[in-house]
């Protein structure tokens, strides 16, 4: 899996600001996948490690490991493309529970 | 090289000598021309540049931002509905500390219809961070673009060159093309400290939060407040080069006069000619032209206009509810100072109605006959 730092870069003061907005890497401590209310969840006996769920992850957060894929959970949010495009229909969205 | 050129295409010649190396428009009248020569440019390769044609000015302005991201100068032209067109994008070329330099020709808002000029266009884009530069010759058409380039790449701001539809778009001149190699002395290329880059990846302009934003606009105002003194300093350097000075202010026979005219766009120098007439008549009349308005020259407002007893603002536009816009801005720059004269304001030639030596002698006349300044908006031309 990706290294997250979850750390918060806040600037003191405007002068040690970049002059231009860019991204400081809010990403890596903004988790996402806090925002879920369904997860998916892979049946890894019917995979057939053929990668469309992980093409079509448009955040992206399915990363294929050893050929076989892992979903993400910090930054899922859940909303179900994985499971619909799964053409063996091994993943299935499941209601979180707190 | 001296040539026979119309103002629209004393832009396209500015951003070409500039070595413009994005250009991305889409057609309106009255500023077609300007890029229309710029796309024959780029395609006889006179100019190496990419000429990026849109479906909109939303998506001109959109384009002309990712490619001042990645580095290069980048160049754009509209008019009127193309601008009101772009203003979503034009805060984020002001926000995102874009400094693209586009051309803009006065032209009125429509509805009705109207190709002709008057300033409305421009003035509704005044709050949204962009250097505005008016201009009277297509001589200084050129020039402002070269010079503007300049103080955008220094200051991370974008600028707009702006010009009167037909009265400069389409009217030729004799403008003074200077050298290649001489403006490539003058304005060295584009190189941003942050760019977009696969060595160093950033997303731009994305969620800033109450943390940051506040600072953010702190910081371009600050650079705005610094752009009054650049302007100065790199209109003396191209005076040095060139032999014309690109300032903030043009003031004619402004030292020993009692009354001003407060004046912007080729009106301004049709306002001279008023002067000169007056003169001759015994008022001692001077003429103020604002032609760098955003920033404000709050320094030289304040020092030509404490010196004289009248001041009348000719303002092609109105802000509706309110008055003329160059007549409140003067009045606020004023404000508070110990020698200031009373100020009267006049609004003229919307929709193109011609502004002539003839209006400007009726705004004298109107002003020299008044003891008190009052609020009325004395209208110039109007068929009432």
């Amino acid at each position: 899996m990706r290294e997250k730092k979850a750390k918060k870069i806040v600037f003191k003061s405007a002068e040690e600001m970049p002059t231009m907005i860019i991204s400081v890497g809010s990403q890596t401590h903004n988790l996402t996948g806090a925002w879920r209310n369904i997860r998916p969840e892979i049946d890894l006996s019917k995979c057939l490690k053929c990668g469309i769920c992980w093409k079509f992850c448009p955040e992206p957060s399915i990363e294929i490991i050893d050929d076989w894929p892992v979903v993400d959970y910090d930054y899922c949010k859940g909303c179900g493309i994985c499971a619909e495009e799964c053409p063996a229909k091994c993943i299935v969205m499941v209601e979180e529970r707190k | 090289m001296k040539k026979v050129i119309m103002g629209n295409h004393a832009l396209s010649y500015g951003a070409k000598l500039a070595r413009s190396k994005v250009i991305a428009a889409y057609p309106i009248t009255p500023q077609t021309q300007v890029v229309e020569l710029l796309s024959e440019m780029c395609a006889d390769g006179s100019l190496d540049a990419r000429f990026i044609k849109v479906e909109s000015e939303h998506s001109a302005m959109a384009a002309c931002i990712g490619a001042s991201v990645a580095g290069a100068r980048t160049f754009t032209a509209t008019s009127a509905q193309g601008l009101a067109l772009m203003h979503e994008m034009l805060h984020w070329a002001s926000g995102g500390r874009h400094p693209v330099v586009m051309g803009n020709i006065n032209r009125s808002m429509a509805p009705g219809w109207s190709i002709w000029t008057d300033q409305n266009d421009s003035l509704s884009e005044r709050d949204t961070g962009w250097m505005q530069y008016y201009c009277a010759s297509n001589q200084e058409v050129l020039d402002t673009v070269i010079q503007a380039f300049k103080v955008s790449e220094a200051l991370m701001i974008p600028s707009m060159v702006v010009l009167d539809a037909f009265a400069l778009s389409h009217t030729y001149e004799v403008v003074d093309v200077p050298e290649q190699e001489e403006v490539d002395g003058y304005l060295p290329p584009f190189n941003p400290e942050i760019r977009l880059t696969p060595k160093d990846p950033h997303a731009f302009g994305g969620l800033t939060g109450s943390e940051h934003y506040f600072e953010l606009r702190y910081k371009l105002q600050k650079d705005m407040e610094k752009a009054p003194a650049l302007i100065e300093k790199t209109g003396r350097e191209y005076e040095k080069l060139f032999g014309r000075y690109l300032g903030l202010v043009d003031a004619y026979r402004c030292d020993d006069a009692d009354f001003v005219f407060v004046t912007s766009g080729t009106a301004g120098f049709t306002a001279r000619v008023a002067v000169d007439e007056l003169r001759e008549a015994g008022v001692k009349a001077g003429n103020l032209r604002i032609k760098v308005f955003r920033p404000f020259p709050f320094a030289q407002v304040r020092e030509v206009l404490g010196k004289v007893k009248k001041a009348a603002v000719v303002d092609r536009n109105c802000s509706y509810g309110a008055h003329g816009i160059f007549y409140q801005e003067v009045k606020s720059a004023l404000y508070g100072e110990a020698r200031k004269p009373l100020v009267f304001g006049y609004i003229a030639g919307l929709g193109g109605r011609d502004i002539t030596t003839d209006s400007f002698k009726e705004v004298a006349a109107h002003t020299l006959s008044k003891d008190k300044a009052d609020e009325e908006i004395v209208w110039i031309g109007v068929k009432k």
